[in-house]
């Protein structure tokens, strides 16, 4: 796939490291603020095709997205249910907000297991997307290569 | 009353694509619009007069929202949406790339 | 509320034009204005949550269509030409449905509370007792963390299954064919 011209890549340069970092204030601070976890995700996929398209990219690297796309993807996924787990284990029901009073209300940390879950949804939906991203648009697989 | 039957309205044109069009990409459209008409419809429903958003600010503040509920039931619905999407644009390109059409009349024709 | 009604009908107008346009990134471009149209419209009724998460997903809608048609075909060969022979039949079958369901619509709306006033039976409970029970401010994030914290683990089932899907429609071809076909 190939990159776009020196402006948008200057651009794009200058953009993405700040829409990544909203993306996280934006998944971390879910349990105060609108957001959280699914908004947060798709900030943070969205910072990550910014670069793809503006760059381009090559074959290779393509691949070793793939591969980190998936672990984060499988992690974000098993931390949910480990956050839900650890409410069972401590002999309440599954998915139970243990430590809801710990910290002051209206402060980061505070909330129990949201803001938690909402790490685990924001890996999970950013990692997910960024794969569909490039399933979609980047690869050059199905074109070529056709049936 | 209005707002929900210009919801319904959105529905019945994304019907419309789905059902009378026969180009592949304008009925995945049409199922996007038909996402937006119930996310939106759930939103109206939701809908309080002279209410703030369902943020608490204040742990003292006077407690007159909007009603959270039928707004936590959308936000997963949208990301769902998103990646249902996703998977039949993935679809409808490999049906591309075996008949070279995204015309659904011919796709029935070529297929014997 | 003018407003709201303003950008209701823009969004009518865009969905008119998506469905009806020739050329399919035009298509795609207009779905992108009743998304954001749908966004507007969600913060006029005071939710912001969906707002952040409704612009977020609809940039990425129009960028996976783009993606798409830009590596397929612009042009819709079919808009233009006559309703085909096997097609009348949707048609009338869809302007029957269309109509009795605007009708039952109408009746059942006149039924269910007003736009503006919401009955809130549940919600009431939230709003009472969600801050001292999670402990998060935004109660639309406790409601979907931990009042109905099932319902986003059904969510989180179901977007690991369509990205497990993409990845498998959209592999790379002929794995199986690069190897020699095997002898009985």
């Amino acid at each position: 796939m190939r990159g776009m011209t020196s402006i948008v890549q200057t651009v794009a340069g200058l953009v993405a490291g700040m829409l990544f970092l909203y993306g996280c204030y934006i998944t971390l601070h879910g349990h105060l603020t609108p957001g959280g976890g699914f908004a947060g995700g798709v900030i943070v996929a969205a910072s990550f095709i910014l670069m793809s398209l503006a760059f381009g990219s090559v074959e290779d690297s393509e691949r070793s997205s793939y591969r980190f796309s998936s672990f984060f993807e499988s992690l974000g996924g098993l931390l949910f249910l480990g956050v839900g787990l650890v409410g069972y284990f401590a002999g309440y029901a599954f998915l139970n907000n243990l430590w809801a009073m710990v910290g002051r209300p209206l402060h980061l940390v505070s909330g129990g297991i949201i803001p938690l879950a909402n790490i685990a949804i924001g890996l999970k939906v950013g990692a997910g997307l960024w794969a569909i991203f490039l399933a979609l648009g980047a690869s050059q697989y199905v074109m070529k290569e056709g049936p | 009353m209005i707002p929900f039957l210009v919801c319904v309205l959105l529905f019945l044109f994304g019907l419309y694509a789905i059902v009378v069009k026969r180009n592949l990409i304008k009925m995945i459209i049409g199922f996007c619009f038909m996402e937006y008409a119930v996310n939106l419809f759930f939103a109206f429903a939701g809908f309080k007069r002279e209410a703030l958003a369902p943020i608490i600010t204040d742990p003292d503040m006077a407690r007159n929202f909007v009603d959270p509920l039928p707004q936590a039931l959308v936000l997963t619905a949208i990301v769902i949406g998103l990646a249902t999407t996703a998977l039949m644009l993935a679809l409808a390109m490999r049906i591309y790339a075996k008949y070279k059409t995204f015309d659904i009349t011919e796709i029935r024709r070529l297929k014997g | 509320m003018t407003e709201i009604y303003v950008v209701l009908i823009a969004m009518l107008a865009a969905a008119v034009v998506a469905i009806e346009v020739k050329d399919l990134l035009a298509a795609a471009v207009a779905m992108g204005m009743v998304g954001f149209s749908v966004a507007i419209a969600f913060i006029l009724v005071q939710a912001p949550d969906l707002a952040i998460v409704q612009i977020v997903v609809e940039i990425l809608t129009v960028v996976f269509f783009a993606a798409v048609i830009l590596r397929t075909t612009h042009t819709d060969t079919t808009v233009g030409k006559r309703l085909k022979q096997e097609l009348v039949f949707p048609a009338v079958v869809y302007g029957g449905f269309a109509l009795l369901f605007m009708v039952l619509a109408c009746r059942v709306f006149s039924e269910l509370p007003a736009f503006g006033e919401p009955v809130m039976r549940v919600a009431r409970d939230y709003i009472a007792i969600g801050l001292q029970q999670t402990g998060a401010a935004n109660l639309v994030a406790a409601v979907i963390l931990d009042f109905r914290a099932y319902d986003t683990l059904g969510e989180v089932v179901v977007l690991f299954t369509a990205v497990v899907g993409v990845l498998t429609v959209v592999r790379r071809l002929g794995r199986k064919a690069d190897k020699k076909p095997e002898e009985k």
